[in-house]
This record gives structure tokens, sequence and C-alpha cells, in this order.
């Protein structure tokens, strides 16, 4: 008996759906066998992991916080990938983002009105934008690859924000700590949406992910898109711009980052070195587990946001590292990229032996 | 006769999900025989030939290699027991030279002087013109299939198989081939010879084997037989030849291109150089050539992928669109099909639908302000497959799903259907079988009746001798006078083409010195 894959006549849709599933479930038994090897209690810290997030009401808020923007992050990022073009700093832009709405809030400190939160909002987004357009202008002018380069902007926005939260937008009450002035209650949005527990965060990434899915199935543009990542010779041919497609991917995915960052900060309500989380890292594996699709994106957000809450509980009460984390997310982005072979060939099992050889090998 | 066939199948079989690719087939072939499988695209021959070489392995049936049974697990093993095969598309790095090429390809290593001297010998013994230290980009496609050939040969193959090594050459170049195939088998080395352009089937073959639908249909002596008759055991049907109705090539002038030049779009491409020509509605004008001198950088500069210096250049009905993208000529009536079916005029990913969307959405008003009009996408691929025969499971099979032969049908059906004014198509009948053939000739004589310009890029003479009113031929980037079909001879066109004998030699060594 050997194993043998085939390639299919097309790739498999059922595959496509089912690997990001079985990949989650394949990096829960590694778990197991990875802790108990290390002498955790491994099913325990898988449990604590994974479930205890999601059976534990009071986590749920801890959940939906982190997942929202991972979710919108994710949704801007998506879009490049269906265009296969690459926004690997995505933490860059959700920082710009975020000093973006800072700035505003440093100006409106002493302001009132309910004009502040959506200039704050633009601003983020439009910062963002502009900070993705840099990898676009060195791509489509000079042929520089955006997965270098958008990459290598995220150490230039860490030193940007360093630079505003030791000098010029240091609160000046913060006991000389590196963080701005905490935003006023003009410059944050509400806890939750009409006292219905619904996060504002996670009501925006649905209906951005709405959006979305309208843009991806039912736009020309989504269709462009779709079109230059599939074959761009023949995008070509059907009248679209390649340059134009590279500079609205990732300036869209930009603002989205932007977005995150703005909203984040309204969490937060200020600025400081803790600021950058690596949401905007972890969402490139949250739009390749929900296959750049909105809902399945939407679903991997929560998955990856419960492994960051669930990795504070299995911390806790198993004692692993801080690090799980980190390493679940990055066992499933292997995973999951490993599985995608599934789409494209299938297994074959061969019981039969071979015939009678006349010519050995 | 006693000696052992060469090569014999018996009953093989073959089936892949849904097709049953080769349905009991038996086929022997003596040795130095020359003998032709014949079959329409989807006939199974390629899979039949993919058994032969190795490639895939037969479900049931066996294989027979003088007289004893064999089991041919891959293409290694194939050449070790002496099966030499030539595909019909080149696996060349156009950046290293003939050697390199050559010594890539084989199975053990050899020194470089020894491969070089063997590799002359060869080429000696079989009349083959190549330099060994000439890098590929410079090259023709007739000299690129020859290194195949010699790669082939240096193995000493006692059977050569050969899929459709004619579509590239030109008139003179296929003689040459036929000399060298000759001289093989006058050796004792079988050929087996896969075509469908039976006119060569009947000068080189002594045999023949034709597939239809997986199964062999006739084995029969090509000497007895003629095209025609040949070509409808291979259809299964009566060939019909495409009508053409009296022309009248007195319409107003609808596509009119003045003095197009562009530089070349990478170091492997081609320089356009000062092209000039018009067309008129109801006529179709043709445009010859060996592939790589031009052809492709031409149709994307007439369909809008790259831009003229100046709106004037190109004008369709009286109006500039030189700085139009594909788009804005669409919009102006030209539409265009490329000659690569997969990844350039259609998306193998996408449906049938979507693709309709890709090329036709504006013309058939499937856009609406940015928005996509899906259920009118939909209706417009059903009226394609429907009107154009495609033989598909409907809009939302994939594009890639389909047969060639298929797959070209519906991508002219897509552009005819938009009734264009003026319709630039490569390679219309590239890979395609003869029945679809036939049928995308038929719907380009109609469209021109109706008072299109349409102009055909092709490598292959005789589909434009049958079907234009007036022919150029490009050359490097250059296009000569126009001609009426009447007035210009085969052998005419094949000097003008060049090729490895005309006037390209000096330009090649040209480039070879610098």
């Amino acid at each position: 008996m050997r194993l043998r894959l085939e390639k299919r006549l097309e790739p498999s849709r059922t595959m496509l759906v089912m690997t990001p599933v079985l990949s989650v479930i394949a990096i829960m038994i590694l778990g197991v066998i990875i802790f108990d090897g290390l002498g955790y209690d491994g099913p325990q810290a898988v449990w604590e992991l994974f479930f205890t997030p999601v059976l534990d009401v009071y986590k749920w808020r801890d959940v939906a916080s982190k997942a929202a923007p991972l979710i919108i992050i994710a949704l801007g990022l998506s879009l490049g990938n269906q265009a296969k073009i690459w926004n690997i700093g995505a933490e860059g832009q959700y920082i710009l983002g975020a000093i973006g709405a800072a700035g505003v809030a440093f100006v409106t400190q002493s302001m009132t009105g309910f004009w502040i939160i959506p200039l704050m909002i633009l601003v983020g987004m439009t910062c963002g934008a502009f900070y993705a357009a840099i990898p676009a202008v060195l791509r489509t002018r000079y042929g520089v690859s955006e997965v270098l380069s958008s990459l290598m902007f995220v150490y230039v926005s860490l030193q940007l924000l360093s630079y505003l939260i030791t000098g010029p937008w240091k609160d000046p009450d913060g006991h000389n700590f590196p963080q701005t002035a905490q935003l006023t209650d003009a410059q944050v949005l509400p806890h939750e949406v009409w006292n219905s527990g619904i996060l504002p965060g996670l009501l925006i990434a649905l209906i951005v992910a709405i959006i979305f899915y309208i843009i991806v199935s039912r736009t020309v543009f989504g269709f462009s898109v779709r079109a230059i990542g599939e074959a761009p010779h023949a995008a070509r041919y059907g009248g679209f711009s390649s340059n134009g497609i590279v500079w609205a991917t990732l300036m869209i995915s930009g603002a989205m980052a932007g977005l995150a960052g703005v909203l984040e900060l309204m969490q937060l309500t200020r600025l400081n070195l803790g600021f950058p989380s690596g949401y905007g890292f972890t969402a490139i594996i949250v739009s390749l587990l929900g296959r750049s699709h909105p809902i399945g994106v939407f679903i991997a957000g929560i998955v990856l946001a419960i492994t960051y809450v669930g990795g504070q509980v299995a911390q806790t009460v198993v004692h692993v590292p801080n690090a799980t984390a980190g390493l679940f997310q990055a066992l499933l982005l292997f995973a999951i990229l490993a599985s995608d072979l599934l789409v494209r060939y299938r297994v074959r099992i061969n019981v039969s032996s071979p015939p009678k050889e006349g010519q050995r090998s | 006769m006693s000696v052992a066939p060469r090569l014999e199948l018996i009953d093989v079989s073959k089936r892949f999900p849904g097709v049953l690719a080769n349905d009991r087939v038996s086929l022997s072939v003596k040795p130095g025989e020359i003998h032709a499988l014949l079959g329409e695209n989807g006939a199974g021959k390629s899979t039949l030939v993919k058994m032969i070489y190795g490639i895939q392995a037969p479900d049931s049936g066996s294989i027979l290699w003088e007289g004893q049974e064999v089991r041919i697990a891959h293409p290694r093993a194939a050449r070790r027991l002496g099966v030499g095969m030539v595909f019909q598309h080149f696996s060349l790095f156009e950046a290293m030279d003939v050697l390199e090429n050559i010594a890539l390809g084989l199975d053990g290593s050899v020194s470089r002087k020894q491969l070089d001297a063997e590799i002359r010998l060869v080429m000696e013994k079989y009349g083959l013109k190549l330099d060994p230290r000439r890098q590929i980009s410079t090259l023709s496609v007739g000299e690129r299939q020859r290194i195949e050939i010699v790669r082939a040969l240096l193995l000493n193959p006692r059977l050569l198989i050969m899929d459709e090594p004619t579509s590239v050459l030109t008139p003179q170049e296929v003689e040459d081939l036929f000399k060298t195939l000759r001289r093989l088998a006058s050796e004792g080395c079988s050929i087996l010879y896969i075509s469908h352009k039976l006119h060569e089937i009947v000068e080189l073959c002594e045999r023949a084997t034709i597939l239809r639908g997986g199964k062999v249909v006739a084995t029969c002596d090509p000497r007895q037989e003629t095209a025609r008759s040949m070509g409808e055991m291979m259809i299964g049907s009566d060939l019909r030849d495409p009508a053409r109705g009296q022309v009248s090539v007195e319409g107003p002038v609808r596509l009119s291109v003045r003095d197009l030049s562009l530089p070349k779009p990478d170091d492997f491409g081609v320089a356009l150089e000062q092209i000039s020509f018009q067309v008129k509605g109801g006529e179709i004008f043709g445009i010859a050539g060996v592939a790589g001198n031009g052809q492709n950088e031409l149709l994307e500069a007439l369909c809008g992928e790259h831009l003229a210096d100046l709106h004037t250049v190109i004008e369709v009905d009286g109006a500039p669109v030189g700085r139009s993208g594909p788009s804005g000529r669409r919009k102006h009536g030209l539409c265009s099909v490329p000659e690569e079916r997969n990844g350039h005029a259609a998306i193998g990913a996408f449906s049938l639908s979507d693709n309709a969307i890709l090329t036709a959405r504006s013309r058939m008003g499937f856009e609406n302000q940015g928005f996509i009009r899906k259920a009118g996408a939909d209706e417009f691929a059903a009226d394609v497959i429907k009107t154009f025969a495609v033989k598909t499971l409907g809009p939302d099979a994939l594009a890639g799903s389909l047969s060639g032969g298929n797959l070209q049908k519906y991508v002219m059906g897509r552009e005819i259907m938009q009734s264009p004014g003026v319709l630039v198509v490569s390679q219309p009948t590239w890979g395609v079988d003869a029945g679809s053939a036939a049928f995308i000739h038929q719907a380009l004589i109609d469209l021109a009746a109706q008072g299109s310009a349409i102009v055909v890029i092709s490598q292959d003479l005789d589909e434009l001798l049958r079907l234009c009113d007036r022919l150029s031929v490009i050359n490097l980037g250059k296009l000569s006078t126009p001609r009426p079909v009447g007035d210009v001879s085969v052998q005419e066109l094949g000097l003008l083409m060049g090729g490895s004998h005309g006037a390209s030699v000096h330009d090649a060594g040209g480039i070879h010195a610098a």
C-alpha cells in the first residue's frame, strides 16, 4: 500500500472550506502532544486555550474586543490576497491610524461635539491608507516587492510612535510616562451599542464584512481584483489596470488597518509603548484561515481572538508560558498552508500490488 | 513478415473521473514505420501517448515492446526502452544555450565537450542545422523544435513520438522535418506521428490509426486515402467546408493602422516597426508569419493592452483609439481574441459566466455604475454556449474544465456575439479539432458578411489562404505589403516568413554576435 497525490481537475470547494477546520483540529491535537512533551497537562492546556473562552460568558467581551480589530484588518488584507498583492505591513498602518486619530484628539482635547469621533476615524483611515500607499508607489514605479517594503515600514511606524509619545505628544500630567493624554468622553465610542452588550468595534467589523462581501461579489472592482489575482494577463486583456489594483488594494487594506487602530485607541484611551499589539501580523493568519472570504474571515477572527484570550487563561491555570498563544497562531499558519495541498490534490491509496514488472527501474 | 512489431498496444484502457479517455485501444507500429495517430482534440491521443511514454499508467490492457510485455512506470523507463518524445510545447530555458538545454534534459551526466561532439554528430547525420552554442532566445521556433529532436535522437530511440510537430513551422521547415523523419525511418526507427493536419499524414505516413471518442475507429493506409476521407473518419460525419459567399470588399474602411511602432516589451519580445494597414468592412485580412515574429505584440497593440504613442495611429470607424485601453476600444467596437486561451483570452479558474464579464460587460450591458448584473452575464454565456455549440455543463462550469477546442469556441463566440465592428483574432484554430475549426471559420465568415472588418493572425497558412481576402506576412516585427490572396503562392509566402532560411538568418546572427 502506498499513498499517492493526484492533481484534481478542479480545486475542491469542500476542501477549501474544510481545510481551515481541519487545521484548527490538527493544531489542537498537536498542542496536546507538545505540552505533554514539555511536562504540562496537555489536554487541559488545550482545553483552557480553545474552549474556556467560548464556554465562559465573561470571556466573550474579551474575545469580541480582540476579534474586532483582527477582523477589520483581515478583511482589508483579504482583498489584496485575492489580487495576490501581499500587504505584510498592516501593523504599521494600524499604528499610523491610531497616530492620526491621536493627532485629532490632541488638537480637540478641550472641545466637544459629535463630529470629533467621525473626524478621528476619517483621519485615522486616511493615515493608514497613505502609509500603505508608500509600498504602492515603490511597487508600481520601481518594481519593489510590496512584501518587503510594507514590512519594513512597520519599523518606521514604531519609531514614529515612540518619538511622538516621548516628545511632542507626551501627556503633561503623565508623571513622565511615555504616553499621550487620555482621550476625553467626546473622543471615545460608547462601551456597547445601545446597551445591547455588543461592542461597537464588533458591530463595525460586521458592517465592514458585509460591505466587503458586496464589493467582492457584486462590483466590477471586486471582479477586477479576483481577475488580476488569477490571471494578470487576462485581466489586462479584459481592460483592468494592474497598477490601479495595486494602488487600490494596498490603500484599502491600509485604511482598514487604520480604522482598527482608531478603534483600538478609543478602547485603550491613550497611546503608549504597549499599543503595537501585533494585530496587524495576526490578521494575516486570519485572512488566510478565513480563505479571504468575508464570512470565513469573520469566523477566523473570532478563532484567533480565542487563542489570545485562551492563552492568558492557560497561562494562569496550567502555567504554560505566555508565548503559548503566539505558538498556536504560528502552528495554525503552518497547518493552513500545508493543508492547501488537499484543495488541489487528492490523496489516493493504492492497495493493489502492481502487475508484473517487465521493466525495472 | 514475422518480425515482432516495435510497439504493440492491446486493449489499453484509461479512465479519468467522468471520462473513458481510452477504450480498449489496440495499435501496432512496425520497425521503421511512420505511423500516424489521428483524432480530434479530446479523442484520446494525448492520453495514449502519455501511457506509452510512462507519464500515465493504463488501467487495463497491455503494452508490448518488441514482442515482450512491459510496464512503463515513468518517462525514464520509456527512454531506457528506446522511446523518445518531442512535445508540442517546448521546455527550454530562454537564457541558456542549446548545449546547456540539451544537457539538462539528459538522464545521466555527460561532459560538455563530449556532449558537444555527440550533438554535432547527430545533427550532421540527420541534416539538422543548429549551432549548439547559441542562446535559445535568439532561435526561431523551428530551430527550437530541432533542439527537442536532437535531444530525443541523442538517446538513439527506436520509437520517436512527435506530438503535433508542424503547427509552428514554415512550409520549408516542414519539408526539412519530413526529410529528417524519413531518414530516421529508413534506418529502422519507428515514428508515431500525432497530427490532425490530414495532408501531412497523406504525404508522410504509411499507416494511420484513427481515434474517436477514445476508441479506434479505423486503421488505414493514408496513401490510399484522401485528406477528406480520413477527416470524415476522424470526426465521424461529413466534413463541410466553410462557405464563403460572394465577397464584395467595397465597404468603408473600419480599421486603420498607420505607422504603429512599439519598443519590445521585454528582453525576449519583438519590437513593432511602422506597421500600417487598413481593413474594410466585410473583409478578412490575414497576417501570416512564424511564431515569435511580433504576432503577440501586434495583437496586444491592436486590442489596447499596449498603447500607441499617438491617438490617431489606430482608428476604428474613423475614431482614433490609439491611446485608449482595451475597454475604451471595445466601446468603439474593436474586440479581440488573443492566441493563448487559458490565462489570456479566458481565466481558467473562473466560470464561463465570469469570463463573459471579463470582456463583454460594457458592450452587452451587464455593468451598471460599477455593479455587475450577474443574471445578464449568465444569460449571455448560455447564449454563447448554445449558439457556438460549446460542450459544457453550463455557464457555471469553470473555463479551465473545457477542452481546448470548446474553450476556443466559447471565447470566439463571446467576442463575435458582441457584434464587433472590428475583430482581431490570433491563432483562431490553434490546437482545435477539425470540427470546431470549421465551425470557427464559418463564424468568422458570417461575421464578415455582416459588415465587420476582421484581422486573422495565424501561423497556419492553409487557414489564411482559405479564409482571407488579403494577406500580409509579419517577420521580425515588420509587416509586408498586403496582397490579395489569389496573387500569392505558398512558396512566396514561405520566403517572406523567413524563419531560419530567409532574411532572419542575418538578423539572428547579428543578435548572436552582439
